[in-house]
This record gives structure tokens, C-alpha cells and sequence, in this order.
């Protein structure tokens, strides 16, 4: 038998180009004569704007074009509401391309310049005058909320954009019931994925075709062709959508329609040139999608043993100015907030807020990490309350792999299915990190550093992730007549997951060729037409078990056809290296030479198209070459469809060490257990959940989009924004479980953005930890920081 | 993120460049670029004309000579770290220049661009104010040596004119019986520092008979810690008399909050790291 190739840490095979700088990202892609697009952004978060002159930009020589709102045509509307839902006030604000009268957020689009280069365009964007008449904001999400608080929309009282409460059983009667309550209130800061490559978009009409074509640093090249067919009156077939090499989304990049992904196509189709627009880093601070905010008041209803009976959670949700995703993040927080325990009653309620910021849309994590931050902050305190260990408590709460399904009716997930565990090992992980770490062996050494005036804590964090949400995606596999190759295609896209790698072994698999030689393609309508996006920690599961369907399929017509061409049965053949053979025997036919005799032909190109013609001796058949029903070469294509999200799950720790001093931290030892299932690539598994890891690390101590009373952002660069370097990051010890999905035929679960959900509270539980000698109160915000530590230790003092 | 148009040259010699300088009053000499040209792209610096002192071999190179460490003002920070003789005599260099941004700006950056950069949060000019450095500039009307006392006016601002090239930086060699020490903290490895501290304490048996004490990332520009230095003078620098210096050293912070520290957390990390330093700086004299 060939070797499998599913399950083994097959090296990334895109790297070694990408590597040598042989990748090709938009701004790589050369598009003779083309024009480069720049914004006038605002530079208040609420304003009306009493003028716009344009005059001086327009005198400008290498100034092409100057668009505002006013010639723009038919764009001049409020984009598409991606996600509606019955409990958003009057239907949901979506932004306008580009702003009317009004702007909501400091960084939202007023004016596009088109130019002959980026340089010209920025020189315009200083000559555009805008008047503004600066309105009054509130920032504070519960002040917003109150009568009387400035609105960000006149129409929206109480800048209130959804309110919704979701329930499974009956939580007062877990409350009546309850022996001890605790309630924590806990609060998440804004933040943003800032990936490497900003966003960025270019786009070429072909007049004389009417063909459009646009490159778009997208997760969601099939849906943008939908959504520009549609705000542009196209047939989806005059559309081609490319996400060529993208540097990182983490969720950014599945928002659409940020302004430039229309206005970029509309100027290259009016001006008959080709368009870019590269977005750049301050731009990506300021007019790109952020997330995270979100403040949480959660009680526990228990019994003195720790077994919570229930939970009610209320949350406020920063949606900022706009909610084109809808209530996604909301119900994703929503949805999580039980995370591995059993509580089966269970009340929850979302109240999102508009507020003068850049719009808010899912971000790697999507509402997780605020779940498990409140979740298991409460979790920790009821521990402390009741003088259980937290570790302990968790073991007594866990649903046990014998309650799978465990299902949560009432509560409805982001695919609108009520939340339905599939399957996991709960308390085996948490056995395997504290064992790992040895925590008993910890407590000693946190003792004697005591004495010694050193700050050492153990932190731990659990979740569970629905990952793998449908509606569907395809799979498609082909055989290359000349070379043997393999080409795959799907209709999602990556943003450097490792797809071209995992997605090559799943085929590999069933075809019976090396790795290597299966040729994988994604991000490009025209390679593959239908499907939807890369979100959700799904691509694996739905994309891959599309692509291990339409695979077994095309094992199928490979094995029947190398039966015939070597004159056996079907049961007599096995496929490995790229060729078809007879078991226990030496003879053999290749993928080429079965794919070309699959395809009759008129003309011979080589030797083996000889044998595929009409006139060779092994044609001489009855009837049509093509028999009826029969279709020509080896090709295949499935789709698979989730029933509903499956639920990958971990538990992190870390030992961490406080400075009390200087207020700051170092991780001494950080472990991660994590359990998605089959794992397809353990390698790229680990990649993963290291990356998440670190933009974990980033979210609980470093990164926070910070504004000023007024709305202005004021970290809208590295310097301001703290993303974590390799060296604030320490190597994690990663340990896998498999527990397999029942959901797909593969078994597996989703990976993607794993890593970061239950860092900030890994961090604020170890803190808590090593600083109880101090007297410190409890650790209710992320992220935290040197400031906030400050904050704790003075209290403390001050309280002594 | 684009700079708006500028002139740029790149004159051989001093001559030149100070005439480069003198002749357009929107020039600014670029000498290094890992500060300037990231604020011209931000655009909120938009010079005419760049006049690139790179190409002037004379402003390169490193002596150390009578008890001074002789600097071009064009050497990278890079290459005084690497510089054996020069971290021998004065091994607080070589401290204070590992904490300065990362390796690969310190590839490009220069030991006289950083200080007539002047940024009130870097390590070299804090550097030339606690160990009592000077460095000379030359302008059209000749050159003259400026005392680092002198030097620093506020955040990005010297007593150089516009027309005047910082040539060379002397730092002076540690003296006998003196312990060093710099620590900063910054919020990632590599960054501006919230606060850091360079302290230099000569010892007479146990005695702190002189101590030298400045901080950057605190106020305006760098600047000499009197009080903290004075509560260790003439004493037995133990947990007490450091404790006091600390304490002392709090009424020198005069930045503002900004996202990274409240007022309140940054006079004490000054005062923890007032403790720190005259900790280490002892341990090392006492060797």
C-alpha cells in the first residue's frame, strides 16, 4: 500500500517560494499603465460636512480623477447588510462608499483620488478641503447607552443597533435553586488583526469583452464577485475575482465591502484603465474592520461542590458606526459562553452598540475570546469563593465523553443551528496540561520564590470552538492527460494557512500520487465557480472533506479504468507513486497514461495519446468512444455540506513571572493541549495554534486600539499599536489530542483561530495568582498591562 | 504613506554639506534616515532638500585616546557596539547601545544622527548626559564643541542650528573605581523606552564618593537625576540610600499619560529603576 499522506507533517510546500520572495501579492501583480488610488479619510468621528472642494486636487496634472459622493452614480448607496437579523434596530447602518453629508468615524472614506502614482494621490488627498462641523461622541459603551448620550445615527435612540436574548432551560430556577452566586463583570478593549499585508485591491475593464477583472486581497473572492455583480449589474460570469498570494486576513479580509473593493473596479471601468489601490499601515489602522469590545456582567448560579447549576450573562457589544456583519460576533460570544461545562441552564443577552469607531467585524476569535475571558474569570472566582481549586472545579463541571452529543437547545449558533457538541475528551486535557506542567512541583518552586521576593503564577484557560460552519463548499480533482499531475481546486481562498499543502495530502490519498504532485488552486472564481469563503476555522473541514469526497470519486474512475487498460478486476488494483498496479504483481499503467486513455482522441501528441485515438487496436469497442453517460478523462467533482459546526476544544496554561517594580511580566513556560479532531498535517496544525498563541499573547497584554475622548484614534502604527516581536512571544509546548468528528467523513475539526481564545485569560488568571501575596483584587479587563498592573498594586496598597 | 517631493544630495565633505544646508532653510541633513524617513512618510516632516552626509568619509570612524572615546558622527550604532577598544574603555556603550531599537536599524542608524535627533526617549543621548560627554559641530562660520548639558534643548530640539552638522561625539573613558549600569523598560524588546536609566557611581572604599545619574522616555530630553544623585553621595549606597535616590528621582518626571503609562506608574518605574541601576552599578564597582 502507498503511504498515507493524511496525518503526517508533510512540509508547507508554497514556503520555499514565498521564502525567496517569488510570492505574487497585489501590489506584485504588474498591470501596464496603471493608475493608484488614494482616500481623503475623515478627521473627526462624528461630523456633518458642510463642504467638500475639490478644485485644487483637480488641477493637479498627475491627477486622473476625483470622486465624491456626488459622482459616483449608482454606488452612491449604503453597502449591502451581509448578515440581516430580525433583532437589529430598522434593519442595520451600512456605510456608503464614500461619505454623504455625514461622517461616522475618524478614517471613514470622503473622497477617492486617482492618480498617476500613490505619491500624486497623496499630494491631492492634502488639497482637498473639507469643512466639517464636529458633532458631539460618546465613547464609553455603557454612557452610550443611556437616555440622552449623543447619538451616532439621529434615528438609532440610545445608539442601541440589536438587542437579543438567547436561553437554554431555565436559568431562574437554576438561580432559585442555586447554594452560592457569583457574579464578575469583565470588559475587553478594542483591537484589530493588522495583517502583514494590508488590504488591497486592483482591478481591469476589458471593454471590448465587458470583461472585469479584479484582484482583491479577500477571503471571499466567489462572494465578492456576487456582491460586485450585483451593486454593479453584471452577469457573475463577466467577473473574474482573484485572491492571489494575501499576506494574513484573520477575519479583516472577510469583511465586504470595505469602500475601495467597489470604488477601485467602478474608476477602472470609467476610466478605462487599470486601478490599484494598496492600502497602507495607518489606513489599515484606521479604516479597516477592528473587534473585541465587549463588557460582560456573568453570574454563576452553583452548589457549594462547585457544580454550577446556571448562568446568566449580559453583554454590551461595540459594533462601531456601522453593523454590515450583523450580530455574528454577538451570537458567536453568545453561543460559547457555557464553554466545556455541562450548566444547563443558561440566559443570555447582547445589547450591540453603535459607537463613532470604524465598523466592527469578526476578527480571528470572532467573540470567542471575550466568551471564554468572562466564562472562565467567573469560573476562577467561584473557585476562589467556594475554596475549590481551580482546576478542580473545571474537573467537576465538564461534560464527560460519554454526554456527546451535548446539545444546547435554545441557544443558536452563528449558522443559526442550536449549539451541538459532537464530541471531546474534556477532562483528559486537563489532565495531560496539569500533569505536563506539574503543578504540584510548581507550587513548591511559587513558594520558595516567595521567599526570595520573586512573583511566579500559573494561569489556566479552557474553551471550546465551533468550528466548520456550512452552508457548503466543493471540491474538484482532476487528472492532467499530459503529466500525470493532479489539479485540485476549491472555491475559498487562503491567506497562508497551508491549504496548497493539507488539501494536496487529502487528494494524494485517494489518487495514489506523491504530494508533490498534486497542483492546488484557490482564490480565483475562474478556477473554481461556486463555494463561499475562508472564515470560521472551516476551510479544512468543509473545503477538505469536498475535496476528500470528489477524490474518492476520481479513485473510483482511475481504479475502473486501470482495470480495463491492464485487462483485471477492480479488486486486483492499487494506486501508489502515481501509477495504478496489480496487487502482488509487476505490472502497472500511470496516472498520465490511465487520465489520457480515459479522454478518446483524434490526434496523437505523444505515445501515450497514441493508444487514446480511434484507430488504436485497444478502441476497438462497440458503440460511441464515449459511451452514453459517460463523461471524458478523470475528473470529479463533490461538495460537502455540514450538518452543523463541529467543536474543537483546549485548555492552555502558562507560568508566568510578575515584576511587581517595574509592572511587568515575563512567560516562563507556556503549554497548550489542543484537540481539532483528525489532525490532516500535525506541522500546520502547530503553526496554527502557535500563530493564534502569539496574537493571543498580543490581545492579553500588548495590543489595544486606543482613541481619545473625541474619537480620534491614537494608535494607528506600530510604535502606538504593541504588536508582540518573536521576542515577547515564547515558545509554546503544544500537545495534541484526536478526538474525531462524527460530522465529516474525515474526522476532523477546525484549527484556525484556536490559539488566541483563552490567552488573556491564561495571563489575568496567573497574575492573580502570583500577585495574591501582594493583596491584589481580581483581574477583570483585557488587555492588560504594565498600567494596569500599576493600578492593582497601588489599590493593594492602599488598602493595607 | 508616501513623503512628499524633496531635493536630495549627497556632498563628500563637511564643507559641502554645510553649504548644502546654509544655502536652503528647508534642508535637513539625513544621517541614518531610521527616524526622519519614517516621519516623512507619516508626512509630518516634509523637508526640501535631504543633504546625505553618508558619503563623507571623514565623519566615520572611532578613536579612543586620553581617556576619551572619540566618535564620527556617521559611525553606526552597530559598529561602536562591535567596537572592542571603545567598550573596554567604556563598557556602559556597549549596555546602553544593545537596548537602542533592533539590530537591523542599528545597522543603519549613526551615533551622531541619534543625537541631533534628540528624541527625548533615546538611550545615546541619555548616554552623553550621565557620563558627561561633549560633541562638536561644524556650521559656515567654523566649528565649536557643545557640552551635552548643553546640548539638549527639548523633545527633538539642540542648540545646533539649522546650518550646523554635528561632526563628532566624545564620550568620556569610565573612570577607576566606577560602577556602570543602564536598564530601561519598554513595552516590547527593542522600542522607546517608558523610562530608562544610566548610572554611574565611583566608589572610595564603600563611600559613594561621585555618582552620575540620568534618565530618558521622563520629560522633555534627557536628563541629570541631581537629587538622586545627591542622596547617594558621600554614602553607603545600601537598600535605604538607593531607596531614597529612587524616591528623589520622582520629581524629574514630567511627561505627560500617554497610552502606554499614567503619570503615576512612570514616576514609579523611574524611582524601581533608580533602585535597579545603582544596585548594579555597585555591584560592578565594588569588582
Amino acid at each position: 500500500m502507498s503511504t498515507r499522506q493524511f496525518g503526517e507533517p508533510v512540509q508547507r510546500n508554497a514556503d520555499p517560494g514565498l521564502l525567496k520572495g517569488e510570492g505574487a501579492f497585489i501590489d506584485d501583480i504588474s498591470l501596464p499603465g496603471a493608475l493608484h488610488a488614494a482616500f481623503v479619510r475623515s478627521q473627526h468621528a462624528r461630523a456633518k460636512i458642510r463642504s467638500i472642494d475639490i478644485s485644487a486636487a483637480e488641477a493637479m496634472p498627475d491627477v486622473v480623477a476625483v470622486y465624491t459622493a456626488d459622482n459616483i452614480g449608482a454606488l452612491d448607496v449604503e453597502l449591502p447588510m451581509l448578515i440581516p437579523h430580525p433583532c437589529i434596530t430598522s434593519g442595520g447602518k451600512t456605510q456608503r462608499p464614500l461619505a454623504r453629508d455625514d461622517v461616522f468615524y475618524a478614517g471613514q472614506c470622503i473622497a477617492m483620488i486617482v492618480a498617476v502614482d500613490r505619491y500624486a494621490a497623496e499630494d491631492a488627498c492634502s488639497l482637498i478641503e473639507v469643512d466639517y462641523e464636529p458633532l458631539p461622541v460618546e465613547l464609553d459603551l455603557e454612557k452610550a447607552i443611556a437616555d440622552g448620550a449623543p447619538p451616532v445615527h439621529d434615528d438609532i435612540p440610545n445608539n442601541i443597533a440589536a438587542h437579543f436574548v438567547q436561553e437554554s432551560g431555565d436559568a431562574d430556577a437554576a438561580f432559585a435553586a442555586a447554594e452560592h452566586t457569583t457574579t464578575v463583570r469583565v470588559r475587553l478593549e478594542r483591537s484589530t488583526a493588522a495583517p502583514m499585508e494590508c488590504r488591497a485591491v486592483a482591478a481591469r475593464w476589458d471593454g471590448v469583452s465587458g470583461e472585469l477583472t479584479v484582484w482583491d486581497s479577500t477571503q471571499a473572492t466567489i462572494s465578492v464577485r456576487g456582491g460586485l455583480a450585483s451593486l454593479f449589474d453584471i452577469d457573475e460570469d463577466r467577473i473574474r475575482v482573484i485572491a492571489p498570494n494575501v499576506g494574513g486576513g484573520f477575519g479583516q479580509k472577510i469583511m465586504m465591502f470595505h469602500p475601495d473593493e467597489i470604488l477601485v473596479p467602478f474608476a477602472a471601468m470609467q476610466l478605462d484603465r487599470p486601478v490599484k489601490y494598496i492600502e497602507d499601515r495607518v489606513e489599515n489602522f484606521i479604516g479597516a474592520s477592528q473587534e473585541r469590545a465587549q463588557i460582560h456582567e456573568i453570574a454563576l448560579a452553583a452548589k457549594k461542590d462547585g457544580t454550577v447549576l446556571g448562568l446568566r450573562d449580559s453583554f454590551i457589544h461595540d459594533t462601531g458606526a456601522f453593523i454590515p456583519y450583523g450580530i455574528a460576533i454577538a451570537q458567536v460570544a453568545s453561543t460559547s459562553i457555557a464553554g466545556p461545562y455541562r450548566i444547563p441552564d443558561i440566559w443570555v443577552e447582547m445589547t450591540l452598540v453603535y459607537t463613532p469607531c470604524v465598523q466592527v467585524t469578526p476578527y480571528r476569535g470572532c467573540g470567542r475570546p471575550q466568551a471564554c475571558f468572562a466564562i472562565e474569570r467567573a469560573l476562577d472566582r467561584l473557585a476562589d469563593e467556594l475554596g475549590i481549586d481551580r482546576t478542580e472545579i473545571r474537573r467537576r463541571n465538564f461534560i464527560g465523553p460519554g454526554e456527546f452529543p451535548y446539545k444546547r437547545d435554545g441557544l443558536l449558533f452563528a449558522d443559526g443551528l442550536a449549539v451541538n457538541y459532537d464530541s471531546g475528551e474534556y477532562e483528559k486535557a486537563l489532565d495531560l496540561i496539569t500533569g505536563t506542567v506539574d503543578l504540584a512541583g510548581f507550587r513548591k518552586e511559587q513558594e520558595a520564590a516567595r521567599v526570595e521576593g520573586r512573583y511566579l503564577g500559573f494561569g489556566i484557560g479552557f474553551y471550546v470552538e465551533g468550528t466548520g460552519l456550512g452552508p457548503y463548499e466543493g471540491g474538484h480533482v482532476k487528472v492532467h492527460p499530459i503529466t500525470g499531475k493532479v489539479y485540485v481546486t476549491t472555491g475559498l481562498t487562503s491567506q497562508g494557512q497551508g491549504h496548497e499543502t493539507v488539501f494536496a495530502q487529502i487528494a494524494a490519498d485517494q489518487v495514489g500520487c506523491d504530494v508533490k504532485d498534486v497542483i492546488f488552486v484557490e482564490g480565483d472564481t475562474q478556477a473554481h465557480e461556486w463555494g463561499v469563503a475562508t472564515f470560521a476555522s472551516r476551510a479544512a473541514v468543509v473545503s477538505g472533506n469536498a475535496i476528500h469526497k470528489a477524490a474518492v470519486k476520481a479513485r473510483a474512475r482511475i481504479i475502473a479504468a486501470a482495470a480495463n487498460m491492464l485487462e483485471t478486476d477492480e479488486d486486483s488494483i492499487e494506486l501508489r507513486d502515481g501509477r495504478a498496479w496489480i496487487v502482488d504483481g509487476n505490472r502497472s499503467v500511470s496516472l498520465a497514461e490511465i487520465a489520457t486513455a480515459s479522454n478518446p482522441l483524434r490526434y496523437a501528441f505523444n505515445e501515450a495519446s497514441q493508444t487514446a485515438t480511434q484507430f488504436a487496436p485497444a478502441s476497438t469497442h462497440d458503440g460511441p468512444p464515449l459511451a452514453e453517460g459517460q463523461a471524458p478523462g478523470i475528473e470529479e467533482t463533490d461538495y460537502f455540506s455540514p450538518s452543523h459546526a463541529t467543536w474543537a476544544y483546549g485548555v492552555h496554561a502558562a507560568i508566568v513571572e510578575f515584576f511587581p517594580d517595574i509592572c511587568s511580566m515575563e512567560i516562563r513556560r507556556y503549554l497548550c493541549i489542543h484537540d481539532c479532531g483528525n489532525m490532516i498535517n500535525p506541522m500546520i496544525v502547530e503553526g496554527q495554534v502557535m500563530g493564534g498563541i502569539g496574537q493571543g499573547i498580543g490581545g492579553a497584554f500588548y495590543e489595544r486600539c486606543a482613541f481619545d475622548d473625541k474619537g480620534t484614534p491614537l494608535a494607528a502604527n506600530f510604535m502606538d499599536f504593541l504588536m508582540p516581536y518573536a521576542t515577547e512571544v515564547p515558545d509554546a509546548e503544544i500537545l495534541h489530542m484526536e478526538t474525531p468528528s462524527p460530522l465529516n467523513p474525515l474526522g476532523i475539526k477546525g484549527v484556525g483561530e484556536a490559539g488566541t481564545i483563552p490567552v488573556s485569560q491564561v495571563i489575568a488568571s496567573a497574575m492573580e495568582d502570583a500577585l495574591a501575596p501582594l493583596g491584589i483584587g481580581p483581574v477583570r479587563e483585557s488587555p492588560m498591562s504594565p498600567d494596569m498592573i500599576h493600578g492593582l498594586l497601588s489599590e493593594a496598597r492602599s488598602r493595607r | 504613506m508616501k513623503p512628499a517631493l524633496f531635493d536630495y544630495v549627497a556632498p563628500e565633505t563637511v564643507e559641502a554639506a554645510v553649504a548644502a544646508l546654509a544655502g536652503d532653510e528647508t534642508a535637513r541633513p539625513l544621517a541614518g534616515g531610521q527616524s526622519l524617513i519614517p516621519t516623512m512618510n507619516f508626512r509630518l516632516s516634509t523637508p526640501g532638500r535631504l543633504v546625505d552626509l553618508g558619503k563623507i568619509e571623514s565623519l566615520r570612524g572611532i578613536a579612543v585616546e586620553n581617556g576619551s572615546i572619540r566618535v564620527g558622527a556617521m559611525t553606526r550604532h552597530r559598529e561602536l557596539e562591535a567596537h572592542g577598544a571603545a567598550n573596554a574603555a567604556n563598557p556602559l556603550i556597549g549596555e546602553v547601545l544593545d537596548n537602542v531599537a533592533h539590530i537591523a536599524i542599528r545597522n543603519r542608524g549613526t551615533v551622531g544622527g541619534s543625537i541631533a535627533h534628540a528624541d527625548s526617549a533615546a538611550e545615546l543621548p541619555c548616554l552623553l548626559v550621565a557620563s558627561g560627554g561633549t560633541v562638536s559641530v561644524q556650521g559656515p562660520d567654523g566649528s565649536r564643541e557643545i557640552a551635552a548639558d548643553d546640548l539638549f534643548r527639548f523633545h527633538m530640539t539642540t542648540t545646533l542650528d539649522q546650518t550646523e552638522i554635528l561632526t563628532e561625539v566624545r564620550i568620556p573613558a569610565l573612570p577607576p573605581a566606577t560602577g556602570y549600569a543602564f536598564e530601561e523598560f519598554a513595552r516590547r524588546r527593542g522600542d522607546f523606552a517608558l523610562a530608562g536609566v544610566c548610572t554611574l557611581l565611583t566608589l572610595e572604599g564603600s563611600v559613594c564618593r561621585e555618582a552620575r545619574i540620568a534618565a530618558c522616555g521622563i520629560g522633555a530630553r534627557p536628563i541629570r537625576l541631581a537629587a538622586a544623585e545627591d542622596a547617594l553621595r558621600g554614602r553607603v549606597v545600601d537598600e535605604d540610600a538607593r531607596s531614597e535616590a529612587g524616591e528623589a528621582a520622582k520629581e524629574y518626571m514630567t511627561a505627560p499619560a500617554d497610552t502606554q503609562a499614567s503619570v503615576a506608574y512612570r514616576r514609579d518605574l523611574l524611582a524601581a529603576l533608580v533602585r535597579r541601576t545603582s544596585e548594579t552599578a555597585l555591584k560592578r564597582a565594588g569588582r
